[in-house]
C-alpha cells in the first residue's frame, strides 16, 4: 500500500491509499505506529481519500489507532472517508467516536 | 429457478489472495450487470469470509479455501466460502457482533458485515473439519440479457 505522511507542529497526517484489507492492514499499522512512536503527535489525522476498499480489518485498524493515540495523550481524526467506507464504519458504531473532522462527519 | 452459470475456485490461504478472491468473484458476477453498490457489497462480504479462513480457520498453517458462486436467472447470486480448518465450537456465539477470538487487530464484526451487506447468510461448522459460509444476494435485473444465456 502506498502511503504518504506529513508532520507539522504536533499534527501528523497519514494519506492512506489502496485497499484496506487484512493483508494490507498489517504493514500499514506498523508504519503508522512507528511514526506515532517517533513523533509523538498531539493529533494523528488518517486521510481516507485514497482508500478504494475497506472491510472489518479497516475497523480494527481505526480502533487500534484510536486507542493508541488515547494512550499517548493525543487524539485521532479521520477524514475523507467515502460513503462506502462510512457504511462499514457505521456498522462498528465508529460514528459515535469523536474522531470525525467537520464536513466528513458520518451522519 | 435454474442455475444460469457457475464457477469454482480453490486457492491457498495466504493473505495476498484476499484481493484476488474479491476480484475473481466480482469479475464473475459482473455478467449480471449489477449496480456499483451491489458489487461493492459482494466484494466486502467475500473479503470477510475469505479473511476468516486465513486468520481463524488456518491460523498457524496454510490450507485450501474453496469458493463456489452460482448465478440464477432471477438475479440471485449464491456465494459459498469453505475451509477445512479448525471449525467453530459455538456458531451462535461467533455470530454475535463484537465477538472475536482474534486479539486486538480484530473487531469481531466480520459476520455482521456479511449479514448486513448480503440478503442471507448461513454458517455451518464442525470442529476439526471446517466451516462453510453460504451467502445470497439478489441483484436487481436492470435490462434483459438475451445474450447472457
Ligand atoms: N472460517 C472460520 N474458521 C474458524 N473460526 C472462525 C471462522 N470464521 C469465524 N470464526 C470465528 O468467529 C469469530 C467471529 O468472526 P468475525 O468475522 O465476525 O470476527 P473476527 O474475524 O474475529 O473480527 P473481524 O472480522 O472484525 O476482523 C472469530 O473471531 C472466530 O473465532
Ligand atoms: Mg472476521
Amino acid at each position: 500500500m502506498d502511503v504518504k505522511e506529513t508532520t507539522e507542529q504536533a499534527v501528523t497526517t497519514v494519506y492512506l491509499a489502496g485497499e484496506l484489507d487484512h493483508h494490507n492492514a498489517a504493514p500499514l499499522r506498523e508504519r503508522v505506529d512507528d511514526t506515532v512512536q517517533k513523533r509523538h503527535p498531539k493529533l494523528l489525522v488518517l486521510d481516507f481519500s485514497g482508500i478504494t476498499f475497506m472491510d472489518s480489518s479497516g475497523i480494527g485498524f481505526v480502533m487500534g489507532r484510536y486507542k493508541l493515540m488515547l494512550s499517548m495523550g493525543g487524539r485521532l481524526q479521520v477524514r475523507g472517508a467515502s460513503p462506502r467506507m462510512e457504511k462499514v464504519m457505521r456498522l462498528a458504531g465508529l460514528e459515535r467516536l469523536p474522531i470525525w473532522s467537520g464536513k466528513d462527519e458520518v451522519q | 429457478m435454474k442455475t444460469m452459470n457457475e464457477m469454482r475456485l480453490v486457492f491457498a490461504s495466504r493473505s495476498a489472495n484476499e484481493g484476488f478472491a474479491r476480484s475473481a468473484v466480482s469479475a464473475f458476477v459482473a455478467q449480471l450487470d449489477p449496480a456499483v453498490d451491489e458489487l461493492a457489497d459482494l466484494r466486502t462480504a467475500v473479503s470477510e469470509a475469505v479473511t476468516n479462513c486465513i486468520v481463524h480457520a488456518y491460523k498457524d498453517t496454510i490450507g485450501d479455501i474453496f469458493i463456489n458462486v452460482q448465478l440464477f436467472e432471477n438475479g440471485r447470486v449464491m456465494v459459498r466460502v469453505r475451509d477445512r480448518g479448525c471449525g467453530i465450537p459455538d456458531v451462535k456465539k461467533a455470530l454475535e457482533p463484537l465477538y472475536t477470538t482474534g486479539g486486538e487487530d480484530r473487531s469481531g464484526l466480520g459476520f455482521s458485515v456479511m449479514e448486513s451487506f448480503m440478503d442471507t447468510m448461513k454458517v455451518r461448522s464442525t470442529v476439526g473439519k471446517g466451516t462453510t459460509v453460504t451467502m445470497e444476494k439478489y441483484i436487481r435485473i436492470r435490462r434483459r440479457r438475451d445474450d447472457a444465456l
